[in-house]
Order: structure tokens, then sequence, then C-alpha cells
């Protein structure tokens, strides 16, 4: 089964993208820890962690594009899940501090300690352990995103209203975690990790796992929507972005599907968001702000959506842009740069960069075979 | 100066008084001041009591030269003298500048915590009886609040010649407050006291009622008690009014700021995401144009808002025209698309302003004439809200008139239900396009306008309100004004009215979650469009 | 569960009104068991409305309409409704474009239409025996590889007779079939729906008179929502309500 499902989604492309992906998981923790730091190849340790939060960007691209682009469900609020991913690990991360905060408290994270909390309150129970916090990871962003959308999708809300509901969720999650009574940090968040799984989160070795991890699960990912795509399931999917009410006519429970899809894309979203905390060593409620998930539907579209490469290329484009203009002199510049980058990709280049690719090769060889077929050339095929 | 005639005329009245009101006690001024001689707290206690009983035009000034600690005594003398600023005496009964040297003996009345609190209290009888309504009625509400048994006689001989209902109201209740704390009084005139605090009904009967002295008798408690519970309801009730017109006033607000928004959204499908820098780009233009007056012509600040409101709707409205030919034109059909490119546009815009004004809150005033507040009944009013609530349904009463009376307005509801077949008729989509952009676009600016009165002004401002915008389009349904008006309300009562149970944020997320669930029942929104072509 | 009547589809007094306009007004008719029957009547007559009615995209504000004589349709939705063997070709092809022809047929392809179902499918050789029938019947084995989008007019039309077919469904509501065709192409489309005809029941919405005599089955013509008059179409053609309503000289 499983054979056939890696043979049926791998074509030529995805298996070179597969490739390059491991082959710089396994290259930049090398160059990293055994070139020597004077030779010129040597990549610095803060680059490591820095193409690691690429590669966290980059799996959440993939989570979006996997709804937005085969499903046309545009949700403005991934950033949510990837945070509530995020703050999981975080809460694992707080509680492996014990007694090496300020406050030396063996159980309460410092800023419990500093509200005068005298308990660890309930939720926090069991994210001492690795495995409950990984499973969280995945469950708390899955279970949101299968309420949610089991209410929004049964009432058949689409299109624009659905981006503003989504919009609104991560808006009221914001919200209610820059409360300080909320328990998990307030404004300020959860911070000042000092070790993951025995291994110190700011040593060099623990950098260049995170970060090979991170790629490998790009590589999982990657996989997995590949593998949803290309089933009948992912075809039922592409018929409902591009004629809904023709595929309930089918018979298709268009609901069920979309929430299938919108589910598994949130828990990956979540998984980004877990990874992603480590290496930047906080996590705060920002990560809920409506801009952050908009930004990363743009990082999308640059890439081009339905194309899942496209999705990483356009992630790790767009936030190297980001890095080269707000560490420079341009610094005051990049708001503009940014809108402009989404006004630009709307206008001019819908397909975003690998979509155009394909579109160009697919245009010269439907020419080619319908020319050799009966002398005509079709009109080229719909978007 | 106008204390000394009002003393005067007490001073008459008080004389008359004198004569048939057995109880009263005046005293010749001059016995009074004599125990200040003594150098006694009592006796100077004896003093003040009698010096502000005797009615006589100079008690004010004596008191408030003992208050001063600049009233001085000579025990050899027996006479009492007033010091001024300069060190020289005046005779405390008559006034007259003292001849001659300052006796040798000369001290200060010396006063204690006690003792400032009875001339507080003897002061406080006297402007009872002062020439100024408004003085009666401070007078009055101060001896609600002190609870002063020593002002009583005054009292009774200030209700019994007040003319002013309202300044004769307040001396009543005073009246009550200082018999519950009597100890003479009797218990039938005790429950009569608390009815009338009862009818009061604010905090400090309340207070007053909720602190009786130890000695109060049973019933009198227990009619405090039930009167408390009275006052509490009465309290209630005014507090939900309060919030009910809070949520009128944000309901305002929202309807300014969405019904832009539900234009364009209406004629077009298209969700303007930088809608909210429109409102910014409102009210940065007020800044302007107050920035402006204040340079050049101060006068006339109080014209300013008329000056920025229409200024307002032609910048938004120009810059809307300018993003609909420039952007949205071109991705028409593509609506989420728009809402990316719109996206991207608010960005820019926040930056623009941002580099262009600063980053901090710049200070737009109130003119006059939406200053201050006033109270209707339990409740405060301030007028800028209140303005802003009457240009809100202006706009809105405008805005209808347009739709059903202009040629305009007809060709925009015709692009609205049926695109396709409004172009077979002839009209022009594209110019219709573009100015109902203009038109949402100049509505959000004069809407920044009125924010810039209640709200401070920042490149972030928009951000604000767009969440809520979007809400109030989504509820109210799309194509029909009605919906928004009604959206823009009930949404700004229900947030107004979970606040006070859940706390601002909650209330947010539970006016949220509601409008999710209410989307099931009603997708399109409660004043939906029907009809085949709205499909699309 | 006993069948309230033998009819394949029974409608009784089915009323729609849009904003008070009456689209269908008390509609009651028929359709017996492996019948063909023509829908005529002019625009803005209620047979799109019918249709939407019967397949759930439409509740009635009255009325019934009973499949089978055990299902009643008007509490169920579309995709229930296609489940239970009820298949529409609409007015205009809407064929997914995106994908291939033979994707298309997969698609409609009568199968489990659960998501689970759908991950892990894979194609049965009873299923690609039974596209390849499908795109003979309707003559599109030379494209099958092409993007639907790419295709004719024509051609996009029978593909879409082909998604209906692949549904296997019990009745086949067709919304204009021949809007857009050849004379040849209309030719060919009567033979298509007669072969059909063969082993399901079939309900055809026309206005080519030619089309419809071709199909020589029994035309029910509707007006204002209602039934003017039913028979073959020599006797609806010389009904004088008919003809002063819609066929004119």
């Amino acid at each position: 089964m499983t054979a056939h499902i890696l043979i049926r989604s791998l074509d030529r492309g995805a298996t070179l993208f597969l490739i390059i992906i491991a082959a710089i998981a396994v290259g930049v923790p090398v160059l990293n820890l055994m070139v020597p730091e004077t030779s010129a190849f040597h990549v610095p340790t803060y680059l490591v962690s820095l193409f690691g939060k690429y590669a966290c960007y980059a799996l959440l691209a993939l989570a979006i594009d996997l709804i937005w682009g085969f499903c046309g469900i545009l949700s403005l609020g991934h950033g949510a899940f990837f945070a509530l991913g995020g703050y999981a690990m975080g809460m694992y991360l707080m509680r492996q501090i014990g007694t090496r905060g300020v406050y030396a408290n063996p159980i309460l994270p410092d800023f419990m300690v500093f509200l005068n909390w005298k308990q660890l309150p309930v939720y926090w129970y069991g994210f001492q352990y690795f495995p409950y916090a990984a499973l969280m990871v995945v469950l708390v962003p899955g279970v949101l995103a299968f309420v949610f959308g089991w209410f929004a999708f049964r009432s058949r809300v689409t299109g624009v209203y659905l981006s503003i509901i989504t919009q609104a969720l991560t808006f009221a999650l914001m919200l209610g975690f820059f409360r300080n009574n909320f328990g998990f940090g307030g404004n300020n968040g959860l911070t000042d990790f000092k070790d993951i799984l025995g291994f110190n989160v700011q040593a060099e070795t623990t950098r260049a796992a995170l970060f090979a991890v991170s790629c490998l699960a790009i590589m999982l990912g990657f996989m997995l929507c590949r593998a949803i795509v290309t089933s009948k399931f992912g075809k039922v999917l592409i018929a409902i972005r591009d004629a809904e009410a023709r595929t309930r006519f089918l018979g298709y429970r268009v609901e069920s599907y979309k929430l299938v899809v919108f589910t598994i894309s949130a828990c990956m979203a979540g998984v980004a968001g877990a990874l992603y905390v480590p290496q930047v060593g906080i996590i705060n409620p920002s990560e809920f702000a409506p801009g952050n998930s908009i930004e990363a539907v743009i990082w999308v579209a640059v890439g081009g959506r339905g194309t899942l490469t496209g999705a990483v290329i356009g992630a790790v484009l767009v936030n190297y842009a980001k890095t080269f203009f707000t560490t420079g002199a341009l610094a005051p510049y990049w708001l503009f740069m940014l809108g402009a980058l989404f006004i630009a990709v709307t206008l001019l280049l819908p397909r975003g960069v690998v979509g155009t690719m394909r579109h160009w090769t697919a245009l010269r060889r439907d020419r080619a075979s319908a020319a050799a077929e009966d002398g005509v050339v079709e009109p080229l095929p719909a978007e | 100066m106008r204390l000394s005639r009002a003393c005067l005329v007490a001073l008459l009245l008080g004389l008359g008084l004198a004569l048939c009101c057995a109880t009263a006690h005046a005293a010749s001024l001059s016995e009074a001041l004599a125990h200040f001689t003594a150098d006694d707290f009592s006796e100077t206690s004896t003093g003040i009591n009698e010096v502000a009983a005797s009615g006589d035009p100079r008690a004010e000034t004596i008191l408030r030269a003992l208050q001063d600690g600049a009233l001085m005594y000579s025990a050899e003398n027996k006479a009492v003298y007033i010091k001024d600023e300069s060190d020289k005496l005046t005779d405390a009964a008559t006034g007259q500048p003292l001849a001659g040297d300052a006796p040798a003996d000369l001290d200060t009345v010396r006063i204690n915590n006690r003792l400032r609190a009875a001339i507080e209290a003897a002061l406080g009888g006297l402007t009872l009886l002062a020439r100024d309504p408004d003085a009666r009625f401070e007078a009055a509400q101060a001896v609600f609040k002190s609870r002063d048994v020593r002002a009583l006689p005054t009292l009774d001989t200030a209700i019994a010649k007040e003319q002013d209902p309202r300044v004769k109201r307040a001396l009543i209740e005073a009246r009550a407050a200082a018999v519950l704390f009597s100890d003479s009084a009797k218990d039938e005139d005790k429950l009569a006291a608390v009815e009338v605090v009862r009818q009061r009904a604010d905090q400090e009967s309340l207070a007053l009622l909720s602190s009786l002295p130890a000695g109060t008798s049973a019933p009198v408690l227990k009619a405090a008690a039930a009167a408390i519970a009275a006052i509490n309801n009465r309290l209630a009730l005014w507090n939900t009014v309060q919030n009910a017109w809070y949520g009128v006033s944000l309901g305002s607000v929202l309807l300014l700021a969405a019904i832009g928004l539900a234009i364009t959204f209406g004629v077009m499908g298209v969700i303007n995401m930088a809608h909210g820098e429109m409102v910014m780009l409102g009210a940065y233009v007020t800044f302007v144009v107050q920035e402006t007056i204040r340079t050049r012509n101060p006068a006339l600040f109080d014209y300013s808002l008329a000056i920025a409101i229409p200024l307002a709707f032609l910048v938004a409205g120009f810059v809307g025209i300018l993003i609909e030919r420039g952007i949205i034109r071109f991705l028409y059909g593509r609506p989420l698309e728009t809402l990316l490119a719109t996206w991207g546009l608010s960005l820019i815009l926040q930056q623009a302003v941002r580099t262009t004004f600063g980053p901090n809150n710049r200070e737009v005033g109130n003119p006059s004439w939406m200053s201050g507040a006033f109270d209707v009944g339990g409740i405060t009013i301030t007028y800028n809200r209140l303005w802003i609530i009457c240009f809100a349904l202006a706009v809105f009463v405008a805005l209808l008139a347009l739709l059903r009376f202009t040629r305009f307005g007809l060709e925009m509801r015709a692009v609205t239900q049926n695109r396709a077949m409004a172009a077979s008729m002839g009209i022009r989509t594209s110019r219709v396009d573009a100015l109902t952009f203009g038109l949402g676009s100049g509505i959000a600016g004069m809407a920044g306008v009125a924010l810039s009165q209640i709200d401070n002004v920042s490149p972030n401002l928009g951000q604000g309100y767009i969440i809520d915008s979007f809400m109030v389009v989504v509820f109210g349904g799309v194509g029909n004004l009605w919906g928004t008006l009604v959206g823009s309300f009930v949404l700004g009562e229900a947030n107004k009215f979970l606040e006070p149970f859940a706390g601002a944020v909650l209330g947010k997320i539970a006016i949220l979650v509601l409008i999710i669930l209410f989307i099931q029942k009603r997708p399109r929104g409660m004043f939906a469009l029907k009809g085949r072509a709205v499909e699309a | 569960m006993e069948a309230l009547t033998t009819a394949l589809l029974y409608l009784d007094g089915v009323t729609v009104s849009f904003d008070g306009f009456k689209a269908l007004n008390n509609l009651s008719f028929a359709i017996e068991h492996g019948e063909m029957r023509a829908i005529i009547g002019p625009n803005g007559a209620g047979k799109t409305t019918m249709m939407d009615v019967v397949t759930g995209k439409t509740r009635p504000d009255l009325g019934e309409v009973m499949f089978d004589g055990l299902y009643n349709l008007t509490r169920l939705d579309e995709a229930e409704i296609a489940e239970l063997g009820i298949g529409r070709k609409f007015q205009k092809p809407t064929v997914f474009e995106s994908h291939t022809v033979y994707d298309n047929l997969e698609l409609a392809l009568k199968s489990d239409r659960r998501a689970r179902a759908a991950l892990w499918w894979r194609e049965t050789a009873d299923e690609r025996r039974r596209i390849e029938q499908l795109l003979e019947i309707v003559r599109l084995t030379a494209v099958r590889h092409r993007l639907a989008a790419s295709l004719s007019h024509g051609q996009r039309q029978w593909l879409e007779i082909g998604m209906l077919l692949a549904q296997e469904p019990k009745l086949l509501l067709v919304d204009e079939p021949v809007a857009g065709m050849t004379d040849a192409e209309t030719r060919q489309t009567a033979e298509l729906l007669k072969e059909i005809n063969r082993d399901r029941t079939v309900i055809v919405v026309e206005h080519d008179m030619a089309f419809v005599r071709d199909l020589d089955v029994k035309v029910t013509c509707l007006h204002e929502g209602s039934v003017l008059a039913e028979g073959t179409i020599d006797q609806v053609s010389s009904n004088e309500r008919v003809v002063e309503v819609y066929l004119g000289r």
C-alpha cells in the first residue's frame, strides 16, 4: 500500500526536491560543526538558527498551500495553529527549566511566581513529559481546527467570509494570550529556555540538530501533502476548489473533505510552530497577530500556490528578503516593500514563481501534443 | 463683596427669626467672643457655636481667622483681635483697627482637629443661608456628606425660608442626614429621614445608610437595610441604562466605520483590507486641519471639524478612486486576491503615514461645543459621543437618500443585484465601481474625523476597527444598508453588555464565537439578498 | 417502508417563491420508471427551478417531491440526493476544468464518496473498464488525457453526460443538452439519450423543437410555474393555449 502511494505521489520534480532538502539538512550542520571557523565554507551558528527558522516557516507555508492551493480555502489565521503548537512546545521547555529560573521554583515558571500563583494550573499538567507535549503540539491546533471547521464548513461559509472569520479567530486568540491571567506568560510570553530533551538549547550541536529535524519535517510534510494531492482525495479537493456546487451534485460531502484537509493542515502548522520555538528561544502572543498569518499567505503566493515546492521556495525567498532588509539601512522601507510585494504578486504574478514556470512548460507541451493530434492549436488551459 | 451682603441679609432675617423662634439662641457677638479668651478648648468650642449662631455679619470673618490661626486674644483686656498678613490687628467684634500698641499678653487662640471640624461645620452652616442659590446648594451637599448634627438649627431655618425647589430638596436631604446621626432625634423622625435618603438614591445615600451610628434603634436599622436594597436596585437599573448608552455610542462608531465597507462589498464583492487606513487618513486630515488652524488662525478652532469633514471625504474618496483604478480593477472576479492586494496597500499606507507623521499618537482636540457632559437621571452623557451618534445617523440617512433618489444610487443598486444585466442596460459598471469605491472610502474618511474625537490618532488607528467592521458586514448581510445599521448597533450593544460580565477581551471573544454560530443559520448575514443572480 | 406511489418521481403541489415572485406554482406531475419525458416551456416557466428543487438546491415553500415512492427529496441536501441516484446535467457544462477527461469521469464514477475512502482509493481493473466504456459512449476516447478546459463546447456537453452516466443514476435530469450544438451533434445527442434511456429514466428540458421531435417521447409543457399541457409532441403543439403562450406560428 505505502509503496504504491509513494510511487504514485513522487514524480521526478518531487524526488529532486526531496533530495535537495535532504542535502541541505545534512550539509548545513556539517559545514557548521565540522568545518573550521576560518574556512570560507563555514556556516556560522547564528545562520543555522536563522535557516532553521526559515525551515519552520516553509513547513507552515506547505500547510497553507495544501488548503489554499488545492482546496481554495484561504485561511488568514493559520498563524494561530502555528502559535498554538509553539506554545505547547514552549510549555514543555518552561517545565524543563526547573530550579534554574530566576525564582528557582522547581515547579512553577518564573512568571507564575511573579504573579503570586501558588499552584500550577491544571492545563499545565503533563507538559514536563516530552511525549505528552509532542501530542499536544498536534492535538491542540487539530482540535481547534476541527471544531472551527465543523461549524464553518457545515454552514457553507466560503470565500471572503471564511477568510474574515479565520482572521477573527486568530485575533481573538491574540487578545486572550496577551492577558496575564490566562496563564501563558501574558505579553512576555514564554522564554529563557534552558534545555530540550536534556540537551542545552543554546549549544551548537543542538541548534544543528534542530535544523536537521526541521528539514526532515519539511520532507515528511511534503511527502504527506504529495500523497494527499495525488490521491483521489486530492482530485476531489481540486474539484471542490474549482466547482464546489458541482462536486456536491456528484454526491461528495464537501464539508467532510474540507474538514479533513483543514485539520491536517492545522496539525502541520502546529508542528512547524513547535520546531520554531526552541530555535528562536521565545514564544509570545504577537505570533497570533493577524498580520503574521496574512504574511504567511503571501509566501505561498510568491512561490506559487498549488505547487507545494513553490510554497517552500516562496517562504524562504520572502523571509530572506525580510532579514536582508530589516537588518540593514533599508529597514524603514521593509513594510513598503512587503506591501508592494502583495500588490505585485497578485497583479502581475498570480501563479507565483514556480507556478509560472510550470505553466510555461505545460503550455509548450500542450501546444505540441495538440498540434500533433489534430493540427489545431487548442486554447490555453483556464486558470 | 457678595458674601458680606449675604451675611447682612442673613443677619436681618436671623434676627427676625430669632425673635419668634424659641429654640434658636442668638447670643450677642461679644458674649460669644468672650469664650475665646479663656484659652480652653471646650470654651473655644462653645465660642465657635455661639459665633455661628449669632447671625452677626462678622461671624464668618472671625471663624475663618480662627481657622487660619489669625485670631488673637488678650486675657487681660478680655478682647479678641484678628491679625492680618501685615501683622496689623483689628478688633474682632467691631472690625476697627487697634489703636495703640498690641497688648503684651497677645496670644493665638489655639485650635485642635476636633475644633477644626467644628469650624468647618459652622462655616458650612453659615453658607446654608447664603444669597447665591448655588452656594446654598453646595453647602447643603456638604452637610449631607458631613452629617453634622450641629447644623440642624441652621438647616431648619434655611428650609423654612427656602424658595428654590432644588435647593430646598437638598436642604431637606441634608437635614435628614443630620437627623440620622443625631442622638436626640426620635425614631419617627429617623424613619422619616431614612425615607428621604432612600428617595435620593445615589452612592452617598448608600454610604450614609450603611454607616449609621451605633446607638441607632432596630426599626430604624431595618428601614435603612430595606432602603439600601431599594437603592441598589435603582443603581443597577441606571447602570444598565449607562451600558445601553455606551452600546449606542459604540454602535454609531461601528456604523460609520463599517458602512463604507458594506457598500464596496455589496456593489463590487470586494473586501477592502485598506478600509481601516481610509479611516486613519480621515483622522490625520483632522489633525492637519487643526494644526494649520492652531498656527494660522486659532480663532477658527471651533470650525475645525466643519472644515475637516468635507476635506476628509474628498481626500479619502480620491485615494479610494485611485486604489480602484490602479489595483482593484485588475483583480475583478478574484475577491481573495483583492483581499491580499488591499492588505499590502494597507501596509504601505500605514508606513507612509508613520514616516510622515511619526509613529506616536497625535493630538486632536474637541471643539468647545463637543466638550463636557451632562447628567440625565443616573447616567452621564458626554457631548462628543452624542454628536457622533447624530453624525452617524445623518450620514446613514444621507446615504439612504443617495441610494434611493439619485441616478447614481440607482446604478449602484442595479450593479449590486445583477452586474451583467446592469451592464447590458447601458450602465457603465466600471465607472460605478470607481465611484462606489470612492464613496465608501470617503465615508470612511469622515468616520476618521469622528473617531479622532474619541480615540487616539496614530498610524494603527485603522487596525483597531477593521475586524469590528468586518464583523458588522458579515453579521448584517450585504447589499442592504439597514443590515449594516442593525448589525452595528446590535454588535455595539452586545459588546458593552458582555463587558461587565466577561471583561473586554473575553467579551470580544464571545462576540466572535456568537457570530460564527449565527452564520450557521444565516450564512449570508441577517439581511441577505435572495434570488438566483446573487448566488454568484 | 411502503411505497406511496409507483412513479419514480412524483411532484405534488410544489410552490417556490423568490421574494414574492412565484417560480413554481402548485406544480404537480409524475414520471414513471423507465420513461423519458421532455419538458418544454417559455423562459421563466420554472423548468430550471423544478430541477433545483428535485436535486436539493432549492427548498420549496410548499409541496412534496417523492422519489421511488420512498424518499421525500425536500428534506435532503444535494449530496444525499445524488447518492440516492439522481444525476443532473446543467445548462452550462460544468466539468472540472483543471482535471483531465479521464479524471472527470473517475470522480463521477459511482463509488464510496466518503473522505476516508478517497484517501486510500486505488483504481481497480473494473473501474478502469467502466471508464473506458463511458469514454466510448461519449466518443471522447481519443482525448481522455486532455484537460477538460481544452475541449470544445460540444465535447464538454458530452463529457458532462458521460459524468452523469458514471454516477449510474436511476434518474437523469438533463437541462438543455443540445444548446449550442451543431445539427449533426444534436442528432447524435438524441441517439445517445435514447441509448441511455434503455436502462434509466430521463427527464430532458429543451427549447429545440426539432430535437424534442427526434426524441419521440411524452412532452410536458410548463407555464408560469405549473403544468399547462401534457401529451405527445403533436398533441401539445396543437394545444391552443400552448400555441398562444409559447410556440407561436
